[in-house]
């Protein structure tokens, strides 16, 4: 568990250039951590390789904090 | 001009296509030569692209089904290592006037012409996204600009790429993402050998250079638009068509 929020925050911070401490599991990717909709398609992108899955576009538009994003790869392990 | 560059052409086994891919080829790029049928001429391509020094491959798909597509650039980035350039030209036509047309005609059409672009073009701003670069260059018409008699469903789809063009421009301009169109006249094809003596004819009054074009003269710019010299170009539709729409 930690582990995996370990890693998505590590590619949350690289990519959107936000402090860890503001990647909290409510935090919202547009509203909170500055991402615009290209940004989080990416960041969908980036979760796939690092946790070699595939995310379907349905999914990936439900995604919206921090949050959804540990629940979405720890339900799918 | 295009060393180390990476391109997949659509439709390169003959016309249009197989010039944009012996051009891009003779510039130093990569190419993936895209063919929905026809095999045969698709390795020619090839194989006067490997005579010449360069590299390239054939791949077998039809750019109106979505699998086939993911599959293409797969392979072609697998291939590759990469994708830097996209040319959408795989194009049919099934002319008719608008009240004999049959749905088949228009929805073959629009399949191939206009979703084949979209299909091509989602499958590859992933790869293009991560590169934080990339060229995508849509082979329009005139026609989707002017309109033309008998070819409801083409210009359609024609005019749809040109909307589409300038759509994904601005989506993914972010990612140094070009994506710009060019729009062909009457060019020495085969789309066009079928066309009556008498109906090119009356065409060349229309056309102020007054002769049809070459399939090379789209390839050069197409070249272009795919290279640096074209950096801070996007959303743009180019016509080559002698003059003919202005």
């Amino acid at each position: 568990m930690a582990d995996t929020l370990d890693r998505v925050k590590k590619i949350i911070v690289d990519r959107l250039g936000v402090d860890e401490s503001e990647v909290t599991p409510e935090a919202s990717f547009k509203e909170d951590l500055g991402a615009d909709s290209l940004d989080v398609v990416e960041l969908v992108m980036e979760l796939e390789d690092e946790f070699d899955m595939e995310i379907s576009d349905e999914d990936a538009e439900k995604i919206a904090t921090v949050g959804d994003v540990i629940n979405y790869i720890n339900n799918h392990k | 001009m295009l060393n180390g560059k990476t391109a997949l052409v659509t439709g390169a086994s003959r016309g249009i296509g197989k010039a944009i891919a012996l051009e891009l080829a003779s510039q130093g790029a990569k190419v993936a030569v895209n063919f929905a049928g026809s095999e045969d001429r698709a390795n020619q391509v090839v194989n006067e692209i490997v005579e010449n020094g360069g590299e390239a491959f054939a791949i077998q798909a039809n750019v109106a089904n979505t699998e086939d597509v993911q599959e293409l650039v797969k392979r072609t980035v697998k291939e590759f290592g990469s994708l830097d350039i996209l040319v959408n030209n795989a194009g049919i036509t099934r002319d008719n006037l608008l009240m004999r047309m049959k749905e088949d005609e228009w929805d073959d059409v629009i399949n191939t012409n206009l979703k084949g672009v979209f299909n091509c073009t989602k499958a590859v701003s992933r790869q293009m996204m991560k590169q934080r670069s990339g060229r995508i260059i849509n082979i329009a018409s005139v026609v989707g600009v002017a309109g033309n008699p008998g070819q409801a469903n083409y210009v359609a789809a024609k005019a749809g790429v040109i909307g589409l063009t300038k759509t994904t421009a601005k989506e993914l301009a972010s990612r140094n993402i070009t994506v710009n169109a060019v729009a062909p006249g009457f060019i020495e094809t085969d789309m066009t050998e079928e066309l009556s003596a008498e109906v090119k004819e009356g065409l060349f009054d229309r056309i102020p250079l007054h002769r049809l074009g070459k399939a090379e003269d789209v390839a050069k710019v197409v070249r272009f638009l795919a290279s640096e010299d074209s950096n801070y170009v996007t959303g743009q539709t180019i016509h080559v068509d002698g003059g003919m729409v202005m």
